[in-house]
């Protein structure tokens, strides 16, 4: 080839477009923002009924998760996500639908080695740093409580 | 330093005497979606796994193409086959019923050339009366094997490009009758150092421009003596990299240039990103489509070029770049 990689490399950059951020940027703004409205609305539910704080919290989650898988199971949630970006994707719907999209599409391969080997392929690196990350910071501040 | 030239070979007895394509929802919903003999709306038929679903396109593909040359699987001689799956398995779970000896080829999305190269001469030396061509692709099956599951939440990038769910089989067999397979070049491995895994229509591009400048030269023609130069699915950000690169040495293609991958799919009203991809898009555009225009007539003269990024995703994890290959076949009417 006539061309270098990196001249090569420089055409290509100018000639792929890239996203439309005015686009992405408001519409993950607006359903991320409207999963919380929902969030908190279902919050004061589940006070209004009687849960404490913390168990209304506790249900709140429960209830978009549940939300989430379901809309997964229905082929919806990535039509809505294809949209939608990071507004559906960084809220704990996101992470539900990172579990449940593996464990429907890995079933064919069975419950073993399919759907259970692979249900956190996605969602597993979250796991593995967050966790390790909390656990970090969990003996900084037994340290510092210490002090 | 000499750069290998390679060869372009010129065939003398070799006609695509019959085709056959079969294609998905999405295609069936693109442009040319009334052209394909089979459309299968769910994606599966009768299948059970994506993977078996994508068999089920093939061997409906080169059935259609049999039929239409009142041919049974005893009477072929020969079949290569490939698809995008490890092992290529939507090519032998797809084909063993047939019984057909049979060679698996894999050359991602530019298998569908590298099949009717061998398949015509093998059919041009004399040693087979008949040879076909499948290959295969579903957006399904490659999605699961490449990317994310269908129904995660992620978003493409504009880059990106969409696998076709379409199969395209085509025979191969002396004959008198056009289309006829005129000259083929085969590609040489490029790698232009492409590492980002949603823009392949960069990194096979490279590979394009050198089998194309290759064969022209080596044809003595310019790409105005074609009716159309078809690139399998280089999709948009492939074919404005084509366009720059014939633009260095003083070419202009676009006038005569089409892209598979652009043409497959409506890309103002489907969600395809930078255009189509994968060993079904362009078999089925050339056997839906284009050989039918050559085998009528109205076009005359076409030189296909099926690019292929050999993509494997553990390598891409690893950070090694994408490498390219391009192979180009010459059909024509007379």
């Amino acid at each position: 080839m006539n061309i270098s990689n990196q001249e090569y490399g420089r055409i290509v950059k100018r000639v792929s477009p890239p996203s439309s951020m005015t686009k992405t940027i408001p519409m993950a703004f607006v359903v991320g923002g409207a999963i919380c409205v929902l969030g908190e609305a279902l919050l004061n539910m589940y006070g209004a009924i009687g849960f404490s704080q913390d168990n209304a919290g506790a249900m709140t989650s429960l209830t978009l998760i549940f939300l989430s898988a379901l809309l997964t199971g229905l082929k919806l949630y990535d039509r809505i996500a294809q949209h939608a970006g990071a507004g559906t994707l960084v809220p704990i719907t996101g992470f539900a639908n990172s579990v449940v999209s593996p464990a429907l599409e890995f079933k064919s391969e069975g419950y073993v080695l399919g759907l259970g080997a692979k249900m956190f392929i996605i969602a597993g690196p979250v796991l593995v740093y967050g966790i390790s990350a909390s656990i970090i910071y969990g003996v900084i501040y037994y340290i510092q409580t210490l002090l | 330093m000499s750069v290998c030239e390679g060869k372009t070979f010129r065939y003398s007895n070799a006609s695509i005497i019959s085709y056959g394509s079969v294609a998905g929802s999405v295609e069936s919903e693109g442009p040319f979606g009334d052209e394909f003999d089979e459309i299968i709306k769910d994606n599966k038929g009768s299948a059970q796994t994506w993977e078996q679903a994508e068999a089920l396109f093939q061997q409906k593909a080169l059935k259609h193409a049999m039929d239409k040359a009142n041919l049974v699987p005893e009477k072929m001689d020969l079949v290569f086959a490939g698809d995008l799956l490890n092992q290529c398995i939507g090519s032998s779970c797809g084909l063993k019923d047939y019984y057909i000896p049979f060679f698996g080829i894999f050359g991602a999305c530019s298998t569908f050339a590298e099949g009717l190269i061998l398949a015509g001469a093998m059919v041009n030396a004399g040693y087979v009366d008949n040879a076909a061509a499948v290959t295969s692709s579903h957006y399904s099956s490659a999605e699961r094997q490449f990317r994310f599951p269908l129904n995660y939440g992620g978003v493409r990038t504009p880059t990106a490009q969409w696998t076709a769910t379409a199969a395209g089989a085509a025979i191969i067999s002396a004959s008198q009758k056009p289309p006829f397979i005129k000259a083929a070049t085969v590609g040489k491995i490029e790698d232009m150092g492409i590492t980002d895994a949603n823009n392949m229509g960069a990194a096979m591009s490279g590979a394009a421009y050198d089998t194309i400048s290759r064969h022209l030269k080596h044809m003595s023609s310019h790409p105005e003596d074609y009716d159309a130069i078809i690139t399998g699915d280089l999709g948009e950000v492939g074919s404005n990299m084509l366009y720059e690169l014939f633009k260095r040495d003083g070419i202009s293609i676009e006038q005569h240039h089409k892209d598979c991958g652009l043409m497959i799919y409506d890309r103002e009203k489907q969600d395809v990103h930078a255009g189509g991809s994968g060993c079904g898009c362009s078999a089925s555009m050339m056997c839906g489509h284009f050989l039918k225009h050559v085998e009528n007539g109205d076009l005359k003269r076409i030189l296909y070029v099926a690019t292929g990024a050999l993509m494997s995703p553990t390598i891409v994890q690893q950070g090694e770049s994408i490498p390219g290959v391009a192979h180009a076949v010459e059909i024509t009417y007379k």
